[in-house]
């Protein structure tokens, strides 16, 4: 683990995060966004620890999974903004931001629709004998839907190379796990499947990328699904416009003072200096500022593009041997 | 190649062999698909010659049709089975939500070529969960497109064009078309195009519009309407979407009226779709009355006989017609 490289791209996620924070507080993003400060340790951990060619499939709360995935921010920007030069040339925008070239299968609108598309891709590497692995990230609350429990049924029964990665952060929405569960870890199912799981401190970056680095490798050799349940926290509200009346105030500062970044640079001081970790910082956010005046100015897309591609055709080509 | 008597059942499990033997990435997926042979029977020994890619699944609509979706957007052409129609609404998510969007919503990065083949339709006192054809379900879902021949031959060859067709297609196939025989010639991986409708029957006097069971009751009607001096034309549409509303439209120029005939319901139907593109097309062709043939308004009841008051019957049709002469 390269702790300096870890460090960086969680910056950027935190950045990135903060950034599409102030756009809406200022109106200048349509429809709505799940930002994820405070996870970022699970995204980098976890992403961090997987190949390349490894599938990805996220949730809504998604932009830190695409980043760590090696995203280019300024074609994420360009999504959120509805932009042409997007990923999704603007029509997907936050909850369905899909990155073929980099086997990211797409961040998901529906709670819990992204499990079986996971198990799917799964499945292909297994008929496929391909020895990449498929990862599927959740929330605790995905784990009240059937797709939840369908999918590691059949990632089960069909020993699939998935690892399935539940993102605890406690509420969905405003729903305390606690209120709708009988128990605090969604860990404790995956046994009713036979599905081996470790329950994680989502917090520390270090632990998720040692404990998903073994993992993977015991998936990839043949080993069959297995899940991880990071406890973390988010420290904004749920979407664009939330009080936060579910929770209290002095639960989110208990959490604040386990916040992934500065436990990070704490690590990182034994290696550089703390002048050094402001420039880190100063740079950063300056090409999160870049990226988002390079993709504000790019284009709107026509109105033939608004109306075209509903279907894809017969001679289209596609990548990854699509079509 | 001869022409041979041949079942529908046979025609798409020959279509389905067909599909899996000449591409290592095509994928079956269904409940009941291995020892079973599916629900009626189609896969049969399907899964003894394709023993890793005929997949029995668990009873989990939902998510095997995710799984398909995984699987096609990573390079496999799925097929799946679902079991009885009804059972699409457990399905509707993946289906309506994922598969038909991600050509769309992911700016053609990607497409969904999956089939959800389905067995559909009543007559046979099943009751109201296992006896619909719902195709007009999914006719405002851009990106999906929806298929359901009444031929064998058609059942073939439609059913590999939705194969290797780059979209999700809802395939419909009428569980009273199964034992239908007809000679048919099944050449070897040959396919109907979607969106062409088919002239069953050339006629001056009125159009009558179906697909699928519709078409053979249409075709039962024919005769009664003959021996009554009405010259009937009989359209099968094959394909509801993509819709080959230009052969409707040239037969409506020339007879003047239109009936349309569909087992599901006829409030926001196939027919009310073809009628109002027809009017909206060549209304001053029009000299009849527009009538539409289909279910009643209620669920399908289990009662045989209550069953024949709520579905289409040559009777109605003959009705239908006769309404549409008689303005
Ligand atoms: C099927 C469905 N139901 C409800 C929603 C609305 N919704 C969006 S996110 C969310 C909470 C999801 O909670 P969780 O899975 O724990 O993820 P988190 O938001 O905590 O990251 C809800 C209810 C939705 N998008 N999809």
């Amino acid at each position: 683990m390269d702790i300096l490289e870890f460090y960086k791209k969680a910056l950027t996620i935190r950045f990135f995060e903060e950034k599409v924070d102030w756009l809406f507080s200022r109106g200048l993003l349509g429809g709505t966004t799940h930002l994820c400060i405070g996870q970022e340790a699970t995204a980098v951990g976890v992403v961090g620890a997987l190949r390349q060619d490894d599938y990805i499939v996220s949730t809504h709360r998604g932009h830190g999974h695409l980043i760590a995935k090696g995203a280019d921010i300024t074609k994420i920007f360009s999504e959120l903004l509805g932009k042409r030069e997007g990923y999704c040339k603007g029509r997907g925008g936050t909850q369905h931001l899909c990155v073929m070239e980099l086997n990211f299968l797409g961040t998901n609108g529906i709670t819990g629709g992204g499990l079986p598309i996971a198990a799917g891709a799964a499945l292909s590497i297994k008929l496929s004998g391909e020895d990449r692995i498929a990862v599927c990230f959740f929330g605790e609350g995905a784990s009240n839907q059937g797709t939840f429990h369908e999918s590691l049924n059949m990632a089960s029964i069909w020993n699939l190379p998935i690892l399935f990665v539940c993102e605890n952060n406690m509420y969905a929405m405003s729903t305390r796990f606690s209120d709708i569960s009988k128990f605090d870890d969604v860990a404790l199912r995956a046994a009713s499947f036979g599905i081996p799981s470790v329950i994680i401190d989502g917090m520390d970056a270090g632990r998720v990328f040692e404990n998903t680095k073994k993992i993977a490798e015991k998936i990839r050799q043949g080993g069959g699904p297995a899940l991880i349940e990071a406890k973390t926290y988010r420290f904004c509200g749920h979407s664009k416009s939330d009080a936060r009346l579910y929770r209290t105030r002095e639960e989110e500062a208990a959490w604040k003072q386990k916040d992934p970044l500065p436990k990070m640079e704490l690590k990182l001081l034994e290696v550089i200096s703390q002048g050094e970790i402001e420039v880190i910082k100063r740079s950063i956010k300056a090409s999160v500022d870049d990226a988002y005046e390079v993709a504000v100015a790019g284009e709107d897309p026509g109105v033939e593009e608004a109306l075209e591609g509903a279907y894809a055709q017969r001679e289209d080509l596609l990548p990854q041997g699509n079509i | 190649m001869r022409k041979e008597k041949i079942s529908y059942r046979k025609a798409i499990y020959k279509a389905l062999d067909y599909a899996l033997g000449s591409d290592e990435k095509t994928v079956f997926l269904g409940e009941d698909i291995s020892a079973y042979g599916g629900a009626f029977g189609v896969s049969a020994d399907l899964y003894k010659k394709y023993p890793t890619r005929v997949i029995s699944t668990p009873i989990s609509e939902g998510s095997f049709t995710g799984v398909a979706v995984g699987l096609s957007m990573t390079g496999y052409r799925v097929i799946t089975e679902i079991m009885f129609m009804d059972f699409m609404t457990l399905a509707m998510d993946q289906i309506i939500n994922h598969a038909a969007n991600i050509h769309y919503m992911y700016g053609g990065q990607i497409a969904c070529p999956i089939v959800v083949r389905t067995p559909a339709g009543g007559y046979r006192g099943y009751g109201p969960s296992h006896s619909k054809a719902m195709e007009n379900l999914f006719m405002s879902i851009p990106g999906v497109k929806i298929v359901a021949p009444s031929s064998v031959e058609d059942a073939y060859g439609c059913f590999l064009s939705a194969v290797y067709d780059n979209n999700p297609v809802i395939f419909v196939e009428h569980k009273l078309l199964y034992n239908l025989e007809e000679e048919a010639e099944l050449q070897s991986g040959k396919q109907v195009p979607l969106g062409k409708a088919r002239v069953i029957k050339e006629g001056g006097d009125v159009t009558i519009v179906s697909h699928s069971y519709g078409v053979a009751l249409a075709k039962e009607a024919l005769a009664d309407l003959e021996a009554d001096g009405i010259d009937a034309e009989l359209i099968d549409l094959r394909s509801i979407k993509p819709l080959d509303i230009e052969t409707v439209i040239e037969s409506v120029s020339k007879t003047g009226r239109l009936v349309t005939v569909e087992e599901g319901s006829i409030f926001g139907g196939v027919g009310a779709e073809v009628a109002c593109q027809v009017i909206e097309n060549c209304l001053q062709y029009i000299d009849g009355r527009i009538v539409r043939v289909g279910k009643a308004d209620v669920p399908i009841p289990a009662s045989l006989t209550a069953e024949r008051f709520v579905l289409p019957s040559k009777g109605s049709i003959i009705e239908g017609v006769k309404k549409s002469l008689s303005w």
